[in-house]
């Protein structure tokens, strides 16, 4: 049977094609889909962990316990995994361990552009990099009959591209992968350094052998035409080269570490020019040249942003395509901006208002760091928010600590923050820490974490309580208050920043997208009642439009969340009384 | 046909991504390879998202490039604007006429440009506009302007009817399934 599937669902059909019973992960775009997907298999118990470490630890956990197990990130959250993958790399496995990791050229919804193939190199574990969703499911199989030959984990990197495109999938059965036995063998699990140091020599041995199943595996296949152009290429940029070269000979990388060394030098051979055409970093390049190989490249494509088949033809031959811009007019630009009915609207304009520092994190509200609000002055990873404050507030003093929060979502306070919290308590540091509690992780497209009392098969579970735990590490001064309350959000604010001792603030309100949460839908405004004061605009919703004379509320944006009605000193905010034909 | 390249261009939340997925079945349904390359994250949040459908014999690349789309739905006027220089000579635009203001011009940093679609008509052949806001709302919720487009698009491919029906019921839940052949049916007898 044949379906049309986004590269990430694929991937998760891989897993339970392979008979895979464990998946942990925690959310990231472009990854997410993978394990939400893989969710949906009731042979597969699937979860959202607090962070990609511990995703990354119940995976390998559950493969020494003999179950074939995928864990799955974006590619920064390797970072926070990288701790559990190096010294995996040396235990090795028992069944199969597949580590899906997703960059983002182009960062369409990322903080950096780190290229992850660097990972596997550094952890000596053996990469796979399909080129459509037929590959993507494909690869993974394959890439737990490498994991179990090898004894070791297996990555299969993706790219936004290859994540959140769909093409065609031929379906295939499940294989009857029985539970290995569990035996003890602490020489092998238990990496202390007697051990370690044996296990690093098999290491290298199953490098040197995964060196030659590169050479000799289809997975990595020429696919030949004419001999005057050779093309060495893996994952999207494939799909770009094959668009631009044509009828010239590829050597299509499916394993892009180890490289096949062989058979590239057998390939470089028989070709007049070779072209590496790789997204990101030069790694397949620099190998290529390492052997001595020419070889054109990043001589001429860029190492930043996405590639696409137009970028190719014009640096490697030149060919600019010429369109006529026929129309002169200048194109306003349309960054995104958090939705009409956004609770972090509401603790933004707080914020704006009394002019505070704000230390911030990744999530819906790092939208605030964008006009209208611009209220946000850092951004580095998840949860670095409170750590940073605390930071910010030991260089330059309590005063300036008084004037700083930090601020970050319910998720990403579990994910990372709670450790930056216990930080500032430890170390006697003042500072106010904004938990902006939407009841879902909001960016990559709600998904259920600790804080929302739901699994990811929604399932009811213990819901951890932020109160409870901002109390039992140490704060004693904890508020809850809803930020479309604004005097009340205003007060406590206040209150708290000028506390000499750390606080938290939990900002509560659920994510305006979530389907129970119902406003009474569009408003209007009383024209004959509006004094054009334009307060309502200050809050920067994207429903409110100013027309010069007047202002104007567009209906088929407006939800109704009357947080527009609180700034209004002349009642002209009305209820339209028309529900978009919603009932 | 060979292959046709379709792109949906619209602001974060209107529903392109429901319609790429229609677009999808409908292609295998008629056995052609396809992809589709669509938007996710941080960018979907009432930012300017387009997402491409390539059909054909053998699709490599998922994205469609400048001067090379045959048909291009526009959810929005704006956005129209920015992504009319990818239609291919001949090709086809669909004009939504709505309009979502950018944040750069609701905080008075830039102007919406006016009579973008008598420009667009000006320049280019194959412009048809139509008020989508007003049939989805009619139909039973202005959700459904995704599957009023399709409809109006159905209408100038050489696909049958039947087929587009069958992909809807394949892709829309079923709780919506009703209002959206109901949008469907306005785009395409508009």
């Amino acid at each position: 049977m044949k379906k049309l599937m986004l590269g990430n669902e694929a991937v998760a059909r891989g897993a339970y094609e392979a008979g895979v019973t464990v998946a942990a992960a925690y959310p990231g775009t472009p990854s997410t889909e993978i394990t939400e997907n893989i969710a949906k298999y009731d042979e597969i118990y699937s979860e959202w962990s607090p962070n990609e470490k511990v995703s990354l630890e119940v995976a390998i956990g559950a493969c020494i316990a003999g179950a074939r197990s995928i864990c799955s990130m974006k590619h920064v959250g390797l970072n926070v995994a990288a701790d559990p993958l190096f010294t995996a790399s040396y235990t090795g496995v028992n069944a199969g361990l597949v580590i899906m990791v997703a960059d983002d050229p182009g960062m369409h919804s990322s903080q950096n552009e780190q290229d992850s193939r660097f990972y596997a190199r550094a952890s000596k574990v053996p990469m796979l990099e399909p080129a459509d969703s037929q590959e993507c499911k494909d690869f993974v199989k394959q890439a737990f009959e490498i994991s179990e030959k090898f004894d070791c984990p297996v990555f299969v990197r993706l790219s936004t591209r290859i994540a959140h495109s769909q093409s065609v999938v031929e379906l295939g059965e499940k294989v009857d992968f029985k539970l290995k036995d569990y035996n003890k063998d602490f020489n092998k699990y238990v990496m202390m350094p007697a051990m370690a140091r044996k296990r690093h020599v098999e290491v290298e041995k199953r490098m040197a052998a995964l060196r030659e199943f590169s050479n000799t595996s289809e997975i990595n296949k020429i696919e030949w035409g004419s001999k005057e152009i050779g093309v060495i290429t893996s994952g999207i940029a494939y799909q770009y080269a094959r668009e631009v070269f044509g009828d010239v000979s590829y050597l299509k990388i499916g394993m892009v570490h180890p490289l096949p060394e062989k058979l590239i030098a057998d390939f470089a051979k028989e070709v007049k020019t070779l072209y590496a055409i790789e997204e990101l970093e030069p790694f397949i390049e620099n190998q290529v040249r390492k052997m001595g190989i020419n070889v054109i490249g990043k001589d001429l494509l860029p190492v930043v942003g996405e590639y696409s088949a137009q970028l190719i033809k014009e640096k490697v031959f030149g060919e600019k395509v010429e369109t006529k811009t026929l129309i002169n007019d200048v194109v306003p630009v349309r960054p995104p901006v958090m939705c009409p009915g956004c609770p972090h609207r509401g603790m933004y304009y707080v914020i704006k208002k009394l002019k505070l520092t704000v230390s911030g994190d990744i999530g819906c509200y790092t939208l605030g760091a964008l006009p209208p609000t611009e209220c946000m002055d850092t951004c580095i990873c998840m949860g670095a928010s409170v750590s940073a404050a605390h930071g910010m507030e030991k260089a330059r003093g309590k005063e300036f600590g008084k004037k700083t929060v930090a601020v970050l979502g319910d998720s990403t306070f579990i994910h990372s923050g709670i450790t930056g919290l216990i930080d500032i308590v430890y170390n006697k540091g003042n500072s106010t820490v904004i938990i902006l509690d939407n009841s879902i992780t909001g960016m990559t497209g709600h998904q259920h974490n600790p804080t929302t009392g739901f699994t990811i098969k929604g399932e009811p579970t213990r819901q951890v309580d932020l109160v409870k735990l901002s109390n039992a590490v140490g704060v004693d001064r904890v508020k809850v208050v809803d930020p479309f309350d604004l005097k009340e959000f205003e007060k406590i604010v206040k209150e708290e920043i000028e506390a000499d001792e750390p606080s938290v603030i939990i900002s509560q309100r659920p994510c305006a997208l979530l389907k129970d949460v119902k406003f009474e839908g569009p408003l209007k405004i009383n024209s004959e009642k509006c004094k054009m004061c334009k307060m309502c605009l200050k809050i920067g919703c994207p429903a409110l439009v100013d027309k010069g004379e007047f202002i104007e509320i567009n209906d088929a944006l407006c939800v109704g969340c009357e947080l527009c009605t609180k700034l209004c000193s002349c009642a002209a905010i009305e209820k339209a009384g028309d529900n978009n034909g919603k009932a | 046909m060979e292959k046709l390249n379709i792109m949906l261009v619209g602001v974060g939340g209107q529903g392109t991504l429901l319609a790429s997925r229609v677009l999808g079945a409908v292609a295998l349904k008629k056995s052609f390879d396809v992809k589709v390359s669509e938007v996710h994250g941080m960018s979907q949040r009432g930012g300017s998202v387009v997402t491409y459908v390539k059909f054909g014999s053998k699709v490599y690349s998922p994205l469609v490039e400048k001067g090379d789309a045959d048909i291009i739905m526009a959810f929005e006027q704006l956005e129209a604007l920015r992504w009319v220089e990818y239609l291919k000579d001949g090709g086809k635009m669909l004009i939504n006429d709505q309009k979502i203001n950018p944040m750069p011009v609701i905080i008075g940093k830039a102007k919406y440009p006016e009579n973008i679609i008598e420009k667009v008509k000006e320049n280019y052949n194959n412009i048809v506009s139509i008020d989508a806001l007003k049939l989805a709302k009619e139909c039973g919720n202005i959700k459904a302007v995704n599957i009023v487009l399709l409809g109006l698009m159905a209408k100038s491919t050489h696909i049958e009817k039947d087929v587009w029906i069958e992909a809807i019921k394949e892709v829309v839940p079923q709780k919506v399934l009703d209002i959206n052949l109901k949008a469907f049916e306005a785009g395409y007898n508009s």
